[in-house]
């Protein structure tokens, strides 16, 4: 039965049918939703691994088992995980293993635009690119044959695209495979010198079969088309802009093995048309290996390496023509993403900008912190950062920045990455203060459980790491957890902990407000024969609360009734 | 046939997902190619969102550019006005006129700019701009507005009213199955 599915959801189906039985990863936009299908079947054991690392790893570990496994993630994910990757590469698997990286061009959700198909050149393996959801549950499929004939992890690149757009697809049953005998082979499986130089030549070996495969495979296929001046030279979303704006006029490479690319394809492809045009978000990783087999292509001068393509790009550089449009002359106010009305991260943030403190940040809903009117955060680099770095923002200027500079990170993140920075910041000795934001869920990502949450990937009731405890063992004395609800209290205890002269952790302690167990009191209202018009209110941002003819007015459909911006208001008109 | 686009945009957390997801059901039921495309993560924290949906006899691009819907469907007017150059020279705009302050208005960094809906239509621009709001509290629900707005759009395909009925069943809870089809037959008949 044709249905309509989500890319990721694609995927996760292409996953079961092929047999795939361990699934580790860690949640990341664009890439969440494939491990969030797979624990729906039955018959696949599914879980959030505390970081990407780890979750590869795991998968790793399934392969050598004997049991097809995957680990998916977002582009930033796979930097995590890079050092298991290349080293796999050596090893090659015992049952299938893939790997599925989700780039996030245009940065909808991320920190960077970084190109995902550098680690498959540079980690020497496989790389399969889908461009809608039919050919993502088809690789995903396709994928797990390369990977037990070649004898490699292969890595399926995801973007944003392909990922979060829902097209037709057809299912299938499941194939049952059958569990692959593990054996020691330590020449295979011990990555130290002696047994890792006999690997490389295997590797070496291995992309020299894949090339061939790359040759023949219509993973790489043609689309003919009526005009062979030009031929173009595409893959993954930019090949539906292609076809969109050029039908069947001219002949297209499509290419779905993105490493190791072919030479003679696309010597005979280039032969048999005019000029050579490539289309590829972000780097010129085509255009560069046609360069390099003697092939002259165009690319990266026309179409630039910066954001997602789209159909309108590609015609103009192509001479088609676009659609005409009005336009409207009025300047329309920014719609930016705000903390929701309820959001707990919104009292400590307030305390913090109150405080005029420095505030080393990291990666999660909270990094909306940085925004106005809170403008809370003076830095985010990536998961784990705010913890390591505010222990080198202090370690090396002492007391000039250690009693006002706090690092902020949430659970989640806490969990994966930022306790190795906490060992440092006991270890090392800084008299740090961190912040962890526990709400008690992955919020950013939609809502995925994690090791201090009490509940698995399944739903199930499991261990749930205690972070007092935890921060206590490492050899942090003190450990404070306040309300963030309760200003007064995060004021007292932050300033307490950044007077301290040893480290510190504060838990800041109050579930999402979207989270569904949440009970809200309700709306609250501003009598506006109270309300003097004063905006002390306003420095939340609390997107419930606006001024109304110079009154404070409280939208009762998004008001949960936290009560922070009552205890801004010296008047008590919100209450 | 010509692939024909349809973009649906408001705020993060109005409901845009479920009428494009019911909106694909229907489309790939009658027999369609069909892509949507939707925004998940950090946009969706009451930031602008976008949803697009094409159909047709073959469908490539999951997205819609500028100067390429045939109908914008907004849940808010400002939105409606933010993404008006993506609408073909012969489109329509069907808008919520429902205002959602965004947090540069919040802060009074700057303000909602007024009249929008008469200078959509001072462009030549097709525009059904009404108040879905007030039926949808009428069905029984603020969040019914996406079916309003839905009921709408109806009347510019040609599907029976079974159709969309048996759509809205598959796509909603059972307990609030009886708010939006009232609020789909109220938004039909605006």
């Amino acid at each position: 039965m044709k249905q309509l599915m989500l890319g990721n959801e694609a995927f996760a189906r292409g996953l079961y049918e092929a047999g795939c039985s361990f699934v580790s990863s860690y949640p990341g936009t664009p890439s969440t939703e494939i491990t969030e299908f797979s624990a729906k079947y039955k018959e696949i054991y599914a879980e959030w691994a505390p970081n990407e690392k780890v979750a590869m790893e795991s998968a790793f570990g399934a392969s050598l088992a004997g049991y097809r496994s995957f680990c998916g993630m977002k582009h930033v994910g796979l930097n995590v995980a890079a050092d298991p990757l290349f080293t796999i590469s050596y090893t090659g698997v015992n049952a299938g293993m893939v790997i599925a990286v989700a780039d996030d061009p245009g940065m909808h959700s991320s920190q960077n635009e970084q190109d995902s198909r550098h680690y498959a050149i540079a980690a020497k393996i496989p790389m399969l690119e889908p461009s809608d959801s039919a050919e993502a549950l088809k690789f995903a499929k396709l994928a797990y044959e390369i990977s037990e004939k070649y004898d490699t992890p292969v890595i399926i690149k995801m973007c944003t695209r392909v990922a979060h757009s829902q097209s037709i697809i057809e299912t299938n049953e499941r194939s049952e495979v059958p569990v692959k005998k593990y054996e020691k082979t330590p020449q295979k499986y011990i990555m130290m010198p002696a047994y890792a130089k006999a690997r490389h030549p295997v590797v070496e070996a291995r992309t020299a079969a894949l090339t061939e495969l790359a040759e023949v495979s219509d993973l790489n296929r043609i689309d003919e088309g009526i005009d062979k001046s030009v031929g173009i030279i595409t893959s993954s979303t930019s090949y539906q802009y292609v076809k969109e704006v050029c039908a069947d006029k001219y002949p297209v490479l499509k290419l779905g093995l993105i490493n190791p690319l072919p030479v003679k394809k696309i010597k005979d492809f280039a032969a048999g048309v005019g000029k050579v045009i490539v289309v590829e978000e972000l780097d010129d990783i085509i255009e560069t290996h046609c360069k390099k087999i003697g092939v002259n292509a165009t690319g990266k001068e026309l179409f630039g390496y910066i954001g997602e393509f789209s159909q309108n790009l590609i015609a103009e550089k192509l001479g088609f023509e676009t659609g005409e449009f009005s336009t409207l002359d009025v300047n329309i106010p920014a719609r930016p993403p705000v903390m929701c009305a309820g959001c707990p991260h919104r009292g400590l943030f307030y305390t913090l900008r109150k405080n005029k403190l420095n505030v080393i940040g990291d990666i999660g809903c909270y990094t909306l912190g940085a925004v106005a009117p809170l403008s809370a955060v003076d830095t985010t680099i990536c998961m784990g950062a705010s913890v390591s770095g505010l222990h080198g923002f202090n370690k090396i200027s002492g007391e000039e920045h250690e009693a006002k500079t706090v690092a902020v990170i949430g659970d989640s993140t806490f969990m994966h990455s930022g306790v190795t920075g906490l060992i440092n910041i006991a270890y090392n000795e800084s008299a740090s203060t961190v912040i962890i934001l526990d709400n008690s869920i992955t919020g950013m990502t939609g809502h995925q459980q994690n090791p201090t949450t009490g509940y698995n990937l399944k739903g199930d009731p499991c261990t749930k790491i205690n972070l007092e405890s935890l921060c206590k063992s490492i050899g942090i004395k003190r450990v404070r957890v306040v309300d963030p609800y309760n200003l007064q209290e995060c004021d007292t205890v932050i300033k307490e902990e950044l007077a301290a002269n040893e480290p510190s952790v504060i838990i800041s302690r109050r579930p999402c407000a979207l989270l569904k167990y949440v009970k809200h009191p309700g709306p609250i209202k501003a009598d506006p024969d109270k309300c003097i018009g004063c905006k002390s209110c306003m420095r939340i941002g609390c997107p419930a609360i606006s001024i109304v003819d110079g009154k404070a007015v409280i939208d009762a459909t998004l008001c949960t009734g936290c009560k922070i911006c009552s205890q801004l208001c010296a008047k008590d008109a919100l209450g | 046939m010509k692939t024909q686009n349809i973009m649906i945009v408001g705020v993060g957390g109005q409901g845009t997902l479920l009428a494009s997801k019911l909106l694909g059901k229907i489309l790939l039921k009658k027999g369609y190619d069909v892509k949507v495309s939707e925004v998940h993560g950090m946009s969706q924290r009451g930031g602008s969102v976008v949803t697009y949906v094409r159909y047709g006899e073959k469908v490539y691009s999951p997205v819609i550019d500028k100067g390429e819907a045939d109908i914008i469907l907004s849940f808010e007017m400002l939105e409606a006005a933010r993404w008006i150059e993506y609408l073909a020279k012969d489109g329509r705009v069907i808008t919520n006129t429902q205002q959602t302050n965004p947090m540069p208005v919040i802060t009074g960094a700057t303000e909602y700019p007024e009249g929008l809906a008469e200078k959509i239509k001072s462009l030549g621009i097709k525009a059904d701009c009404f108040d879905a709001l007030t039926p949808a509290v009428e069905a029984g629900s603020s969040k019914a507005v996406n079916l309003v707005l839905l009921g709408k759009l109806s009347n510019y395909f040609d599907f029976s009213e079974e159709d969309w009925m048996q759509a809205i069943e598959e796509s909603v809870p059972p307990k609030f199955l009886e708010i939006n089809k009232k609020a789909f037959s109220a938004g039909k008949n605006a």
